[in-house]
């Protein structure tokens, strides 16, 4: 095969010793992502199973396709809307838009993302782990269409350099690393992530799209509950989406699809994605209940990031619960937790961000809980032997 | 009257190349070896010298912390070579075969009418105590610590695995001495496959049967250990396997050593798989002799894919040794874009591949990793796999972090790194679990010596 004859070829070259060597651990990753690695084991299992980390992460990028595809769509049909050309727009010219809107963030992301890793990797002598092929699509999804490039690769370097390669890289990393850049934009940049001014789309791109008026302002439906105006989406326009917000958190449907793609296969928890709506649409069902919310609870479950976040976020396997029991525990506590900062706390109408890195927080302690009975229930049985004897 | 105990966790791994149910003899061969690894955390030290003469049942090494507990020769004959490796660590004793075999004679026994105390001196007379092994720590069982019960799983059911069952049939005589002189030392717990149906294991005498019914590792005695009496901290359990109980009656009944076992030659690259009767120690070149398919690069296995042994051409017969595999190395293979491509004929039990969909194929697979070792990532991967009452994952973080306290909390007593075997195969972070196990083991032991 000439591909794997040229890559056998020029490994020399970034093996040590070589002329290209400070680019090993690239090498390396495009190597082992293009062929399976030939490396057989050792010592211990003889045979392996066919799954590894690449396939995992691939399938969550796979999972997030409809929910961006959307995100593109909407993009340009917000932007219309706000024009009041809603009429003479095309479909492809709107998705176009919304296109040529996301991608250069896609890019900033993936590119300031992996270069860290790959720089890291490299520094470290380790091969790339692949858990920023999610991040680097997740932090796209999850931000408003107007975040400055700039800000973006800031919160992007923040959230790789200090959520997770200095605890180690993926698999010991605390808080969701994709969470920990939106966190970052939110606290350090907030008039880019939050008000009525940043969620439309408002220049014309490469001739496509609507100018928009300067001061053009369009609130987010939990962000006109937050200035106690009438929400004026239809439930309809919720649930398919076309509704303001982050690019890719606004379609339940593609979110669904998503969704239906990481149970199917296994990687994400469904104890965690259900017990988070649980957890939601019980709080929820309460503030109803007592009149501290104007909405619906099932509202509260389709607006906003809780869809997105119950199913691509809080099931992210190293920052949730890890045994079976916590699982439970750790949904029903962000879903309860992301209603209960939006209702309560006027300053945040979006919840599910911090209700996650809150979540991301008590995982360890819920785990010890979990793992503690067991603890206890062999002591016990070894203090009761003892006594027989 | 038996009971069956259900369980779910596990994975059943189906692999081309099952053994047919025929037995050949292995003729004589010319030469023989005893390989002290095969007696997991013994110290040999050598009781012959090269040129000396022994017969079937002298020991040829004996354990340097116990040296009551020696080693039985298979053969008689001349030892022709001490082979050492690194550091002077003792690889194999080899003795050249008589023509015509000697064996000592250590007299017809009736092992009920002995003490727990006369069995044991039996067996060690014999050279055989050391195929007993003990939990905890998953080693070879010395005599000071007496065990709170004993355990032989009749059940083999990782792939490839030679059938107990077979191996059984006109052994079921010596198979009964064999328990009945292990009952004298302790309570014996038989645990049989649910679809096991021979009467010798069924209706054992003087042993508690447990049919245990579910996916492989139902047949790890660890697992059935687990089920039924868990080891505490400071007790000790010995788990036996049915071969070495056969090995046992033999001793009691005829008086002398006899290590003939059936193996299983499986595996895709063997012509024709099939059963072999040979000795403990022979080599397997002679056992695979044209047998193996030469037409790409073959990994020996002495033992199944999951918890045997890499071997090559020198390796003999290991002592615990019940199957002889052979797969492909697979480091000759190309495979593009393993991260989105369909692969069907891969298998995984992840649904990211579709090999849940296949039903009952059997599957060729090589000895690649097929990845690279990660942290790990996704959460309950080995508790899927692990039927026991035991957090996998955090026991392993413990023994990683080298927390000894952690360990014994969260029941490192009662594993034993083949508990951990399926683990490792399906581990999306491809961490070698029996390996860290293993040392996790040995620390612990020279810890609490």
């Amino acid at each position: 095969m000439s591909l794997r004859n040229y890559l056998d070829k020029i490994r020399p070259n970034f093996e040590k010793g070589g002329k290209l060597q400070a680019f090993r651990s690239v090498y390396d990753g495009f190597d082992t992502f293009l062929y399976v690695p030939r490396t057989t084991s050792k010592g211990g299992v003889s045979i392996h199973d066919a799954i590894d980390s690449k396939r995992i992460m691939s399938f969550v990028v796979i999972a997030l396709i409809p929910a961006m595809l959307f995100g593109m769509y909407n993009i340009g049909y917000q932007n219309a809307l706000a024009a009041g050309k809603l009429q003479e727009a095309t479909f492809w010219g709107m998705f176009f838009y919304g296109f040529l809107a996301m991608l250069p963030k896609i890019l900033v992301s993936y590119i300031v993302g992996l270069g860290i890793e790959f720089a890291w990797a490299q520094w470290k002598g380790e091969e790339i782990q692949e858990g920023y092929l999610v991040s680097g699509i997740l932090i796209p999804l999850v931000i408003p269409v107007s975040t400055p490039l700039w800000v973006l690769a800031l919160a992007v370097a923040f959230a790789v350099i200090f959520g997770k390669e200095i605890f180690g890289g993926t698999g010991m990393n605390i808080f969701n690393p994709a969470l920990l850049a939106r966190a970052f934009l939110f606290f350090s940049y907030p008039s880019c992530m939050t008000g009525d001014t940043i969620w439309v789309a408002t220049d014309k791109i490469m001739g496509l799209g609507y100018q928009l008026p300067d001061g053009f302002t369009m609130a987010t439906p939990l962000g006109e509950i937050a200035l106690h105006v009438d929400v004026t989406s239809s439930l309809e326009n919720m649930i398919i989406g076309l509704i303001p917000g982050s690019m890719g958190e606004t379609s339940v449907i593609a979110i669904a699809i998503g969704a239906i793609i990481l149970l199917w296969t296994g990687i994400a928890s469904w104890k965690t994605m259900l017990s988070v709506f649980v957890g939601g649409g019980l709080v929820g069902l309460l503030f109803q209940s007592t009149g501290a919310t104007p909405i619906a609870w099932y509202e509260h479950l389709i607006l906003g990031g809780f869809c997105f976040g119950a199913v691509f976020m809080a099931t992210d396997p190293v920052t949730s619960a890890r045994t079976e029991s916590g699982k439970w525990v750790y949904g029903l506590l962000i879903g309860a937790m992301a209603v209960i900062i939006r209702v309560m706390n006027p300053g945040y109408p979006e919840g599910m961000m911090l209700a996650i890195l809150f979540g991301n927080m008590f995982a360890p302690l819920i785990d010890y809980c979990v793992v503690e009975r067991n603890v206890s229930r062999r002591a016990k049985r070894g203090a009761q032997s003892n006594a027989n004897q | 009257m038996s009971e069956t105990i259900k369980l779910r966790k596990g994975l059943d791994i189906r692999l081309k190349g099952r053994a047919a149910e025929t037995v050949t003899r292995l003729k004589p061969s010319a030469e023989y070896a005893l390989v002290p690894d095969d007696f997991v955390g013994v110290t040999p030290k050598v009781a012959v010298k090269e040129g000396d003469h022994v017969r079937a049942g002298d020991a040829l090494f004996v354990n340097k912390q116990s040296p009551e507990v020696g080693f039985a020769s298979p053969v008689s004959g001349t030892v022709v070579a001490v082979v050492r490796g690194e550091r002077r660590k003792v690889l194999r004793v080899t003795v050249k075969a008589d023509d015509k075999q000697e064996y000592v004679d250590f007299g017809v026994k009736d092992p009920a009418k002995l003490d727990g105390d006369g069995v044991c001196k039996a067996l060690l007379e014999a050279g055989l105590f050391g195929y007993i092994d003990q939990l905890p720590y998953a080693v070879s069982t010395t005599p000071d610590a007496r065990p709170k019960a004993i355990f032989v799983s009749a059940l083999r059911d990782k792939p490839l695995q030679g059938d107990f069952e077979l191996e059984l049939k006109g052994q079921e005589k010596d198979f009964q001495t064999g328990l009945t002189a292990l009952s004298r030392v302790a309570k014996v717990y038989l645990g049989v496959g649910a679809q096991q149906t021979a009467g010798a294991l069924l209706n054992a005498k003087d042993v508690e049967v447990n049919v245990f019914d579910g996916p492989c590792p139902v047949g790890n005695v660890g697992v059935q250990v687990n089920h039924i009496s868990p080891v505490n901290k400071g007790e000790v359990v010995w788990t036996v396997d049915p071969t070495a109980v056969i090995f046992f009656g033999r001793l009691f009944n005829a008086g002398r050593v006899d290590l003939r076992r059936i193996v299983a030659v499986a595996g895709s690259e063997i012509k024709t798989p099939a059963y072999v009767e040979a000795l403990v120690g022979a080599p397997l070149k002679d056992i695979l002799a044209g047998n193996v398919k030469a037409d790409h690069h073959v990994r020996l296995i002495n033992g199944n894919p999951l918890t045997g042994r890499v071997a090559n051409s020198e390796s003999v017969l290991g002592a615990h040794t019940s199957e002889v595999c052979a797969i492909p190395e697979g480091d000759d293979v190309d495979e593009l874009a393993g991260w989105i491509m369909p692969r069907t004929n891969a298998f995984s039990a992840s649904r990211s591949y579709f090999s849940w969909l296949q039903g009952k194929k059997e599957y060729d697979l090589d000895a690649r990793v097929k990845g690279g070792e990660r942290h790990m990532i996704m959460s309950g991967e080995y508790d899927r796999v692990l039927p026991m009452d035991i957090f996998g994952e955090y026991l392993i973080k413990a023994i990683i972090t080298g927390n000894i306290d952690k360990q014994e909390q969260l029941g490192i007593y009662e594993v034993s790194p083949e508990d951990f075997a399926l683990a490792e195969f399906v581990d999306s972070s491809k961490l070698p679990l029996q390996q860290i196990v293993r040392q996790g083991l040995d620390v612990l032991r020279k810890e609490n010596a």
